[in-house]
């Protein structure tokens, strides 16, 4: 397991005892891990434990009540709103169910982010539009709109739209929710491809044993109760070494009743 | 497709030769771009440029930064291929980037024109010399492009134009008329207790469409009400016939404006509101849902929609007839020499007891109307965001034409009955 801030490198992405909560509910207090450079990092946990509302802090939708999510050593939320539309402009967000904007065609989604925030000439970004797409095997629905996809078909065109600035950190939220596993399976391979490919660091937001077990290399395992990271590593780390029952319990797909059963005898 | 890449080949050139020492290196009578950058600074990005190199096998040498945001990627000309790929004995293409700096998807980009260009010249793509992760990414793409289908384009037909509008009139005419029946069949039900509404559906409907909307109300009929005494006042004075403004303004309210107007607000404010509610709900599949269940739409949602604005719309109407005349008693007692007591006897006077009933009937109308109109088209919306604006909007402007369609339609019934 490794320890938040203790690896020479400096992390990409660190949060420092960072406190969410909406309104008087806490959601997640005195959480802090860090998110290695080309390290596909998994924020595992229970339905309702928070995993989503972490990921909306770290891409700039929530600010923490307390503690400081670090890009690079530069605490995100302390900068000005300029700023961390820059350092925002670094990442790309794949939404639970594609997010598309449902009045572009799928070409003009992934366009659009390029058009506000780049130079580049028409040409340049329909080619780069056409490579986008044709990385998550879209490239037919160029001229399609959002409504005419499958859920599935969705998901892989808002991974093309957040590729679209070639981001640094690619956050995935849920990527499997909602697909048939040979899907699923293969939104992973493309996953690892982008990865090693494009070397960015991804951030994934999941519950889905398989998928995590193949391509996480890191992670954190927040827990609902005590509303805080219970286990840090990797997920076959966890699987092996963690002695956390509730950690096991996840890992194992046991009931923590059965658990404790066997605890017992 | 050509043309532009040779444009921007041009512009590559062009910019190389402004920015950078540049050299064009001719080979047995093949031009090739052979860019070296001037200065070595590892902030500011080296021009990509690519070289196909015939000695021994097929080799395609890449070196500068292909970042694909420069905007600089250049276009490969798949034209020169297959010349290349006669004198090749190999019959590969190979691929060797060891000159590249940092390179992102502009690289992969330009190597897929390169794996397109090598698929139709029938070479061979030789990717060994590549790093795994272009190697991997390239895989994924596809030899040859898809081209999507062409949309097919709409052909100007005035006449077909006419004739779908004319269908599709009648058969909306026929889907609103079932809509009613349906809601009237829930409502026959309601009376026997068997319905499937449920009546904190209704009264939640009532008071968004009641209460809510008496500020609006009360200022839009006591501004008509006084303009109509201005405009009244002015032209009668010059007959000395002052006290007819009580008439006038008592029955344009009570016979017209009071009913229309208080209908084109119930239709920009609930109409409106139910459509984007019901389309929103369509993008939800909350409607398949219903269905699904077994709950009638017409029940569940178009029957307390229409059922509260039949109920509020008259009692709306009825209290912007008193704030209209109220209106026009302050403008007529401030403009004109008329006693209150005076314009109070003219306008109970010229106002009857079937004027009311009149305007009163046509709010129920109204109301109906703008009730299933806008219940329709929230139910026909598409399921994206953008289609519940324009059901929206639809719902809105379907409302307002029709409740001045249909008034126009009472006004010739009245001629004809002679109110």
């Amino acid at each position: 397991m490794t320890v938040p801030g203790q690896s020479a490198e400096p992390p990409l992405l660190a949060l420092r005892d960072v406190t969410l909560a909406f309104g008087a509910r806490i959601i997640q207090q005195a959480l802090s891990f860090d998110v290695r450079r080309g390290s596909i990092f998994a924020v595992m946990g229970g339905s309702g434990c928070g995993k989503s509302t972490v990921l909306k802090s770290m891409i700039g939708l929530l600010r923490p009540r307390a503690g400081a999510i670090l890009v690079e050593r530069e605490d995100y939320w302390a900068a000005a709103e300029s700023r961390r539309t820059d350092i925002g402009r670094r990442f790309g967000v794949l939404f639970q169910s594609g997010a598309l904007w449902s009045s572009l065609t799928v070409g003009e989604n992934v366009a659009l982010p390029m058009q506000m925030f780049t130079g580049m000439e028409d040409a340049a970004i329909r080619r780069l539009v056409r490579l986008k797409l044709a990385l998550v095997g879209m490239e037919h629905a160029l001229d399609q709109y959002p409504s005419e996809l499958s859920g599935g078909m969705r998901k892989r065109a808002g991974l093309a739209r957040a590729l679209a600035l070639d981001p640094d950190v690619l956050f995935f939220d849920e990527p499997s929710a909602g697909l048939d596993p040979i899907t699923s399976a293969r939104l992973d391979d493309l996953i690892v491809n982008l990865r090693d490919g494009l070397g960015a660091t991804i951030v994934i937001v999941s519950h889905e044993l398989p998928s995590l077990f193949a391509i996480a290399d890191d992670g954190v395992f927040l827990d609902g109760q005590t509303k805080t990271a219970i286990a840090h590593g990797s997920p076959a780390e966890m699987r092996d070494h963690c002695t956390d029952p509730q950690v096991e319990a996840f890992m194992r797909r046991e009931r923590l009743g059965a658990l404790a059963g066997q605890a017992g005898r | 497709m050509c043309r532009l890449s040779r444009d921007r080949l041009v512009r590559a050139l062009a910019g190389a030769f402004c920015g950078r020492a540049a050299s064009l290196v001719v080979q047995g009578g093949r031009s090739h771009i052979d860019g070296r950058s001037g200065t070595i600074d590892a902030t500011t990005p080296i021009a990509p440029t690519w070289r196909l190199d015939q000695t021994g096998g097929l080799v395609l040498r890449l070196s500068g930064d292909w970042i694909a945001q420069s905007g600089e990627i250049p276009a490969f000309p798949p034209a020169d291929l297959p010349a290349a790929a006669g004198n090749a004995a190999a019959g590969s293409l190979a691929l060797d980037i060891a000159g590249v700096g940092r390179w992102d998807s502009g690289l992969i980009a330009f190597l897929w024109d390169v794996k397109h260009a090598a698929a139709s010249s029938g070479l061979v793509l030789d990717t060994d010399r590549l790093p795994p992760a272009a190697r991997t990414l390239l895989g994924l793409l596809p030899d040859t492009p898809a081209e999507p289908p062409a949309p097919p384009r709409p052909r100007f037909n005035p006449f077909a134009r006419l004739g779908a509008f004319s269908l599709n009139a009648i058969a909306e005419l026929g889907v609103v008329s079932l809509l009613l029946s349906a809601a009237s069949r829930g409502a026959i039900r309601a009376l026997a207790g068997r319905a499937r509404m449920r009546p904190v559906d209704l009264l939640g409907n009532i008071r968004d469409a009641g209460p809510s909307a008496l500020a609006i109300v009360s200022v839009v009929n006591f501004l008509v009400g006084a303009i109509l005494a201005f405009v009244g006042a002015v032209q009668l004075r010059k007959f000395a016939a002052d006290i007819y403004v009580a008439d006038l303004v008592g029955l344009a309210l009570v016979r017209e404006m009071a009913a229309v107007m208080t209908a084109i607000i119930m239709a920009g404010r609930t109409g409106g509101a139910y459509a984007a509610r019901i389309a929103t709900m369509q993008g939800n599949e909350e409607i398949d849902a219903l269905t699904v269940v077994g709950i009638p739409v017409a029940d569940y949602i178009v029957l307390p929609a229409i059922l509260a604005l039949a109920f509020t719309m008259p009692l709306l109407y009825l209290y912007g007839c008193l704030v209209g005349i109220f209106g026009g008693f302050v403008v007529a007692i401030a403009m004109l020499t008329i006693t209150p007591a005076g314009f109070m006897n003219e306008t109970i006077w010229a106002v009857g007891l079937d004027q009311f009933i009149f305007g009163f009937v046509k709010s129920i109308a109204f109301a109906i109307l703008i009730g299933v109109t806008s219940c329709r088209i929230g139910l026909k919306a598409g399921r994206s965001a953008a289609d519940v604006g324009t059901a929206a909007t639809h719902a809105v402007v379907t409302g307002i034409v029709g409740v001045i369609a249909l008034d126009a339609i009472f006004a010739v019934i009245a001629n004809m009955i002679d109110l």
